[in-house]
């Protein structure tokens, strides 16, 4: 999935153009999703036997076996994944061992929660991120930068775990403001929300810092200067615009892994989304679910990174994506 | 009556005691068009961008600038900010790099007009259409709404002169203007430039004699952050009196006097910026260097030499350095 990130940069600058670019992205797309669930779907194999899980204890050996033939994982492996990237191609994702539904129903069981939480945690994140970034632009070697980079610092190296922890230690315990874990009101999204968005927010401050920076350099900075404009002027007109191709990458990116659902986070909020679907089904050896999820997440990703070099064109109007501009 | 601009004495230090403007003197009177000429390097477009506090970050300015009388040295960025633009504005040297490559030249045309006016939004885009069309922009509505990269150099150099001119100032301040352009460009440029500056002062940056003889009144020399020879086109070109000067025009080609071999070129090199200049910053590389050259000339009926060419000497000394 790297890859993928470093072929949308690498695209900002040579400027494409044409149906043609858009057939190709999409091209590239089906490639890429078919390549990550074959990998999942071998790699999953590889875990064990998840009929063993699903028997109860001291089931015989007949037992095992039987569930094994019932789930199909007697055949051979190359029979299984025809099979199962035959009903990909329809839409279907398998049943789910444990509960005995269909995968992708679970996943859009799920799916609101994650999407609530990694929606909150983009905007936040956003809000903080790019507000700090202009700022230590801005104010470059002045005490302003001094006392935000350490905030930016700590964000990033702070895991989701600890955040998360602390924050409820705090919020939860402490002070009794908000409840701790579990999806109740509006409210129970504000901790998980910040823990997420003190990671992608570190991420965002730092690339529109270094944006920003950028751009301050520009001739074109010195002529609106030079214009008499002041500096909200700058930021919002002039700045704004030509800075942000790489801070959109980078939320595009932090969307596409929030969507993914944000195990360590889930877990530890209780949140009922596609992180502890995961958890989970992983631990319970549940092929389909943990594919399904798979291959939702990377389309997600290959979805939101191509939505981003679409908004390139719209933001950069010298790009031109997907046609005559 | 006081000069339009009356600069005296301005310096710009880059902390502990790298200058690079040294003591610059300069006066534009109304309506009046001085070049400013020089190497790249001496300090000219440093003097420029200094008028307005526009000098890169660490940039100390020193000394005095005064603007119908009133001083700008020393200037908040708020009292400067309702200067740019609207009393003194500049067009810069490239013209692609300085509009912004992500607004439509007619949006960056009206903000000027959005900084200095209480002009509506859709009055500022017309009134930046025909200021599109005054600077000799054809279809100058479609012009409007295109990009900087859709227009050529010289159309993009138009459009800075027109939003430099939009909020009509008292001073242009134009910054090597033609220098990256095409040579058949240029030479439009200019006139334009000499029409639509009639009734404004122009202080014009350039390395370029030739440019000097087209479109100024009067003239100064600059050498190491100083000025070292200033007076009327006329005197300055035929009868230069600092050998800066002289050795300046004689690197120039003329192509009524062609030179048989290599063009003249003067040998040495200009003081770093922070280089501690003794004396004239010129005699290490002059002819005319003597002992006298060890304390350093102030500028006096026109020059800064001790040694300056006088009429009778001026044919001579060329001669010598020949």
């Amino acid at each position: 999935m790297a890859a993928i990130a470093i072929s949308a940069r690498r695209r900002v600058r040579a400027l494409p153009a044409g149906p043609r670019y858009l057939a190709g992205r999409l091209g590239q797309a089906v490639l890429a999703l078919f390549g990550v669930t074959t990998i999942v779907f071998f790699a999953l194999r590889l875990s064990g036997d998840p009929a063993r899980l699903l028997v109860p204890e001291g089931a015989s050996a007949a037992d095992i076996e039987r569930v094994r033939e019932q789930l199909g994982l007697t055949d051979p492996l190359w029979r299984q994944y025809l099979s199962f990237l035959g009903g990909a191609v329809h839409g279907d994702l398998g049943f789910s061992y444990v509960q005995n539904r269909p995968a992708t129903e679970l996943i859009a069981e799920r799916l609101p929660y994650t999407a609530n939480l990694a929606v909150a945690a983009l905007l936040l994140s956003i809000v903080f991120g790019v507000t700090v970034g202009v700022v230590t632009a801005l104010k470059r070697g002045r005490w302003q930068e001094r006392a935000l980079m350490p905030v930016v610092l700590v964000g990033q190296a702070m895991p989701a775990f600890w955040t998360g922890l602390l924050l409820i230690l705090v919020f939860s315990v402490g002070l009794r403001w908000l409840p701790s874990t579990g999806y109740d009101g509006p409210l129970s999204l504000l901790l998980p929300s910040v823990t997420l968005a003190s990671l992608s927010a570190a991420a965002i401050a730092r690339v529109t810092r270094g944006s920003v920076l950028e751009q301050l350099s520009r001739d074109y900075v010195r002529t609106a200067r030079a214009k008499g404009a002041g500096t909200g002027r700058i930021v919002l007109r002039h700045l704004a615009r030509n800075s942000a191709i790489p801070v959109l990458t980078v939320a595009g990116l932090e969307l596409a892994n929030l969507l993914g659902g944000a195990v360590v986070t889930e877990v530890i909020f209780a949140w009922p989304g596609l992180g502890q679907l995961t958890i989970q089904s992983v631990s319970a050896r549940d092929f389909p679910v943990v594919q399904a999820i798979v291959v939702f997440a990377s389309a997600v990703y290959i979805g939101i990174n191509l939505l981003t070099d679409l908004l390139y064109g719209v933001i950069d109007r010298r790009v031109t994506v997907g046609g005559a501009a | 009556m006081t000069e339009l601009l009356d600069i005296e004495d301005l310096r710009v230090d880059f902390g502990t005691g790298r200058e690079a403007v040294r003591g610059v003197d300069l006066r534009v009177g109304r309506g009046e068009t001085v070049a400013v000429v020089g190497e790249s390097g001496c300090g000219k477009s440093l003097t420029a961008l200094a008028l307005l506090g526009l000098a890169p970050d660490g940039a100390r300015v020193s000394g005095s600038a005064r603007l119908d009388g009133a001083e700008l040295v020393g200037l908040g960025e708020r009292e400067l900010r309702g200067i740019r633009g609207d009393r003194v504005s500049i067009i810069f040297q490239d013209p692609m790099s300085s509009l912004n490559p992500t607004t439509r030249v007619g949006t960056q045309i009206a903000e000027m007009l959005a900084i200095h006016t209480p002009m509506r939004r859709s009055a500022r885009f017309r009134a930046a259409v025909e200021l599109m069309e005054s600077v000799g922009i054809t279809d100058a509505p479609e012009r409007a709404r295109q990009m900087p990269h859709e227009l050529s150099g010289g159309m993009r150099q138009r459009v800075m002169i027109s939003m430099a001119l939009a909020a009509r100032p008292d001073l242009l301040i134009a910054d090597e203007p033609t220098t990256a352009l095409d040579v058949t460009v240029q030479a439009q440029v200019l006139a334009l430039l000499r029409e639509r500056t009639r009734d404004t002062a122009v202080l014009f940056i350039t390395h370029d004699m030739g440019v000097v003889a087209e479109i100024a009144d009067r003239v100064a020399v600059m050498y190491a952050g100083r000025v070292v020879e200033t007076g009327t086109v006329r005197e300055v070109l035929e009868k230069p009196q600092h050998p800066y000067t002289a050795a300046l025009l004689r690197s120039v080609p003329d192509p009524d006097r062609p030179v048989s071999g290599e063009l003249p070129s003067i040998p040495g090199q200009v003081p770093a910026v922070g280089e501690v200049v003794e004396g004239c910053p010129f005699s290490p590389r002059c002819p005319r260097a003597d002992d006298a050259c060890t304390t350093a000339p102030v500028l006096e009926a026109g020059v800064a030499c001790w040694h300056p060419h006088t009429d009778a000497q001026t044919e001579a000394g060329a001669e010598d350095a020949r």
